[in-house]
C-alpha cells in the first residue's frame, strides 16, 4: 500500500500478561474503538511505528505527484489538463495533511522530508514504475488511487485520531480520482484503434505494479499481527488485494479490454477470483531502489528541494524581519 | 468588427493558455508543499479562464472551432499571446515575478473590461478579475517576501525583475484591432493603463526593496503575431502532441 | 541550519456554518501568508467563507474531539466532484 512493510520494533503481538498497566489500559481503550489523541499516553513503538507509516504515507503522496505531473502539459484538452492537475494537486494536499498528522506525534516535516532525500525513509513501490502514454493516466487513477482507496477507506477508522481525520478527508478526494481514471480509461477503450492499444498497454504495464502495492503476501509479512492490534492496519495484505482484484476484474470486462493475467479466474468454492502472484523478486528489487525511477523519483524530489531553499529561507527572513519591526513600534 | 474581436479574444485567451501551462509545470515541484498547491490553483483557474475567452473567440469566429480546437490546432503564428507568458519559468523567483507583472496588469484590464459595452466580454472578466484579485495579492506578497528577504533571495529577485521588464511594454502597446474596439467601447485602450500600473508594480518594488528600471524598450510582436520567442514552438511541442498524433480522436 | 516554516493550525468558517472549525495544519513564514495558504489548501471545493490560523504552539490543548471535516459543493470546479464523471453501474462501486 502507500504505506508497505512498515516495521514495528520487534515481532508479533505483546501478550497481554507482558504489558506494563500503561500499555494494558492503552489496548483496552483501542479495543474500545476509542481514538487515541496526540496528548494522550501512548507505548513508545506505537508513536514511533505510526510516524513511520504515515510518513511513508505522506511520502507516497508526494513522490506520488511525478509521475502523473508527467502527463500535465500533455493533457489532450483543456478539460483533462484542468482536471489531471487538480487531481495531481490533491495528491500534494494529501501529503500536507498526513505531514500534518505525523507532526502531532512530535516529528516535523522538515524531517520526514530529509529522511526521504536521503533514502532513509520508504514510499510506495508503485511510484517507481513509469508513466508512458496518456492511457496512463486513465489506468492510474482507476487502479493505483482505486487501490489506495481500499485501503484507506478502511483507515479512516484506525485508532490514531489526527490520522483518521487525514483519512476521512483524503478519502472524500479519492472517489474524483478513481472515477476520473476510470472516466479516461473508457473513452481510451472506446476510441479510436490506437487508444484502445494504449488503454491495453497500460493496464497490462500496471496491473502487477498495483498488485504489490498490498505489500507481500501474509505468510511473508512479519509486522501485521502487532499493527492490526493496534488497528493502525486494519485488514491484512492479502485480504486487500482480494477485495481489489475482486471488484477490478469485473470493471476491465466492462472496458471490454483483456485481463492482463490470463489467470484470472472466478473460484465458485471461495467465491471469488483466483489471480496470479505478482513477481516478488521484482518486488523487492524495486523496494531496494531498482525499480525503473527509484533514481530519478528521488533526484527530482531532491532537486525541488534543494531548489527551493533559498525561496523558504527568503519568506521565512522577511516574516521574521516584520515581526522584529513590529515589536520595535509597540 | 468581430474580427478585431475574435483577435482581442485570442489574445486574452492565449495570455492565459500560456502562462496557466508554465505555472503548470511546476506541479509536484515547488519549494514547499503549500506553495505548490498554490501554484496549482492559479494554474487551474487561468486554464479555467482560456476555456471561457477561446470559447468565446471560438463562437464570434463561427467557424465551427471551439476552445480546445483553437488551444490544440493553431500553430505558432496562429497565438497571440504576450511574449512575457510564454518565456520559461526560470528559478522560482522568476517565475513569481513574471506571475506579479501579468497579474498586475490583468487585474487591471480585467477591471476595465467588466464595464465593457459587448456583455459577453464583461461577463467574464467579471468573472476572471475575482480571481485575478486572489493572483495579485499573493503574487504582490511573493514578491515582497522575496525581495526583502535574505541577500540571495532578494539579488535573485532583482534579476528576475531585469531580465522581465523588457516584455511589460508589450501590454501598453495598441495597434488596430484595439483601436476598433476601443472605439465601440468594448476594451480599454492599452497605452491608458500604464500609469496605473506603474504606480501600482512601482509600490509593491519599494516594499520589496526592488529597484524598478528605468527603461522604457520593449520587445513585442507575441499579441500581434508578428513573431514569437523560441520557447513557445517547444511549449506547443508538448501541449498539442497528442492532438496532433492522432487527429480526431476523442479523449 | 534549520529554518523550518512554522506550523500553525486551520480554523475555517463554512458558507452555512456557524462556527469556525478545526480543519488541519499548514506551514507557513507568518500569520498572513498562513491564511493565504489556508485558503490554498483548504478550501479548493469551497469548503469555507472565513479562516483564522493560530500558531501551533499557541494552542493549549486538552484531548481535543474533532468530528473531521466538512464539504460544501464547489461552484465552478464541478470536475473535481465525482459525480461529474458518469460511471455505469455496471461497474460497480467507485
Ligand atoms: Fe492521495
Ligand atoms: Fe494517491
Ligand atoms: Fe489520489
Amino acid at each position: 500500500m502507500y504505506a508497505q512493510m512498515v516495521k514495528t520494533d520487534g515481532t508479533g503481538v505483546k501478550d497481554r500478561a507482558e504489558m506494563s498497566a500503561d500499555e494494558q489500559a492503552f489496548q483496552d481503550r483501542i479495543d474500545r474503538g476509542e481514538k487515541i489523541e496526540p496528548k494522550d499516553w501512548m507505548p513508545d513503538n506505537y508513536r514511533r511505528t505510526l510516524i513511520r507509516q504515515i510518513g511513508q504515507h505522506a511520502h507516497s503522496e508526494i513522490v506520488g505527484q511525478l509521475p502523473e505531473g508527467n502527463w500535465i502539459t500533455r493533457a489532450p484538452t483543456l478539460e483533462r489538463k484542468a482536471i489531471l492537475l487538480a487531481k495531481v494537486q490533491d495528491e500534494a494536499g494529501h501529503g500536507l495533511y498526513l505531514y500534518g498528522a505525523a507532526e502531532t506525534l512530535g516529528v516535523t516535516r522538515d524531517a520526514l522530508t530529509e529522511d526521504l532525500l536521503a533514502g532513509r525513509m520508504k514510499y510506495s513501490s508503485i511510484f517507481n514504475y513509469p508513466t508512458l502514454n496518456w492511457a496512463d493516466m486513465g489506468a492510474v487513477g482507476w487502479l493505483v488511487d482505486g487501490a489506495a482507496i481500499i485501503n484507506q477507506v478502511a483507515l479512516q477508522r484506525t485508532s490514531y485520531g489526527p490520522y483518521a481525520r487525514a483519512m476521512v478527508r483524503i478519502c472524500k478526494e479519492e472517489s474524483f480520482h478513481a472515477r476520473q481514471g476510470f472516466h479516461i480509461m473508457m473513452k481510451m477503450a472506446r476510441g479510436t484503434k490506437e487508444q484502445k492499444a494504449m488503454a491495453q498497454d497500460a493496464l497490462n504495464r500496471l496491473w502487477y505494479p498495483v498488485l504489490m502495492m498490498f505489500g507481500p503476501s501474509d505468510k511473508d509479512s512479519v509486522h501485521t499481527a502487532q499493527s492490526m492490534a493496534w488497528k493502525i492496519k486494519m485488514d491484512t495484505n492479502d485480504e486487500l488485494r482480494q477485495k481489489f482484484v475482486d471488484q477490478t476484474v469485473q470493471q476491465i470486462e466492462y472496458l471490454g479490454l483483456e485481463l492482463p493475467d490470463p489467470n484470472t479466474k472466478w473460484n465458485d468454492e471461495t467465491g471469488q477470483y483466483d489471480y496470479s502472484d505478482p513477481d516478488w523478486t521484482e518486488f523487492f528489487d524495486v523496494i531496494k531502489g531498482n525499480g525503473p525511477c527509484n533514481v530519478d523519483r528521488l533526484a527530482a524530489r531532491n532537486k525541488a528541494w534543494d531548489d527551493g531553499k533559498w525561496v523558504r529561507d527568503g519568506l521565512m527572513a522577511h516574516a521574521a524581519k516584520k515581526t522584529a519591526a513590529k515589536l520595535a513600534a509597540e | 468588427m468581430d474580427k478585431d474581436l475574435f483577435q482581442y479574444l485570442l489574445r486574452l485567451g492565449d495570455n492565459t493558455l500560456v502562462l496557466g501551462h508554465r505555472v503548470s509545470e511546476w506541479c509536484g515541484h515547488a519549494p514547499v508543499l503549500e506553495e505548490d498547491i498554490a501554484l496549482a490553483n492559479t494554474a487551474l483557474d487561468l486554464i479555467g479562464q482560456t476555456q471561457l475567452w477561446l470559447g468565446l473567440a471560438a463562437e464570434v469566429e463561427g467557424a465551427g472551432r471551439d476552445a480546445d480546437k483553437l488551444a490544440m490546432l493553431r500553430d505558432i503564428w496562429g497565438f497571440r499571446n504576450l511574449l512575457l507568458v510564454e518565456l520559461p519559468n526560470g528559478d522560482f523567483g522568476r517565475t513569481l515575478m513574471r506571475q506579479f507583472l501579468f497579474d498586475a496588469w490583468q487585474v487591471i484590464n480585467l477591471g476595465r473590461l467588466m464595464k465593457s459595452s459587448d456583455p459577453r466580454v464583461a461577463e467574464i472578466a467579471a468573472k476572471a478579475s475575482k480571481e485575478a484579485a486572489y493572483h495579485v495579492e499573493r503574487s504582490a506578497d511573493t514578491v515582497v517576501g522575496l525581495g526583502d528577504g535574505t541577500a540571495e533571495s532578494h539579488a535573485r529577485m532583482q534579476a528576475a525583475l531585469e531580465y522581465l521588464w523588457p516584455y511589460v511594454g508589450e501590454m501598453f502597446v495598441g495597434d488596430d484591432v484595439d483601436a476598433a474596439l476601443v472605439a465601440a467601447g468594448v476594451v480599454p485602450d492599452p497605452a491608458s493603463l500604464r500609469e496605473e500600473y506603474d504606480a501600482f508594480v512601482g509600490r509593491i518594488f519599494a516594499t520589496a526593496t526592488l529597484e524598478m528600471p528605468e527603461s522604457r524598450f520593449t520587445h513585442k510582436g507575441g499579441k500581434n503575431g508578428a513573431f514569437h520567442t523560441e520557447h513557445l514552438g517547444h511549449m506547443l511541442c508538448s501541449m498539442q502532441w497528442l492532438q496532433r498524433a492522432y487527429p480526431g480522436a476523442s479523449w | 541550519m534549520k529554518n523550518e516554516w512554522p506550523l500553525w493550525e486551520v480554523f475555517i468558517r463554512g458558507q452555512h456554518g456557524l462556527s469556525h472549525r478545526h480543519f488541519g495544519s499548514l506551514h507557513a513564514p507568518d500569520a498572513e501568508m498562513a491564511i493565504k495558504n489556508a485558503r490554498d489548501v483548504y478550501t479548493r471545493r469551497n469548503e469555507g467563507v472565513s479562516i483564522w490560523v493560530v500558531e501551533a504552539v499557541n494552542v493549549s490543548a486538552s484531548s481535543p474531539e474533532d468530528k473531521g471535516a466538512f464539504y460544501e459543493p464547489s461552484n465552478s470546479k464541478v470536475y473535481r466532484h465525482p459525480t461529474f464523471f458518469d460511471i455505469p453501474d455496471e461497474v460497480g462501486s467507485m
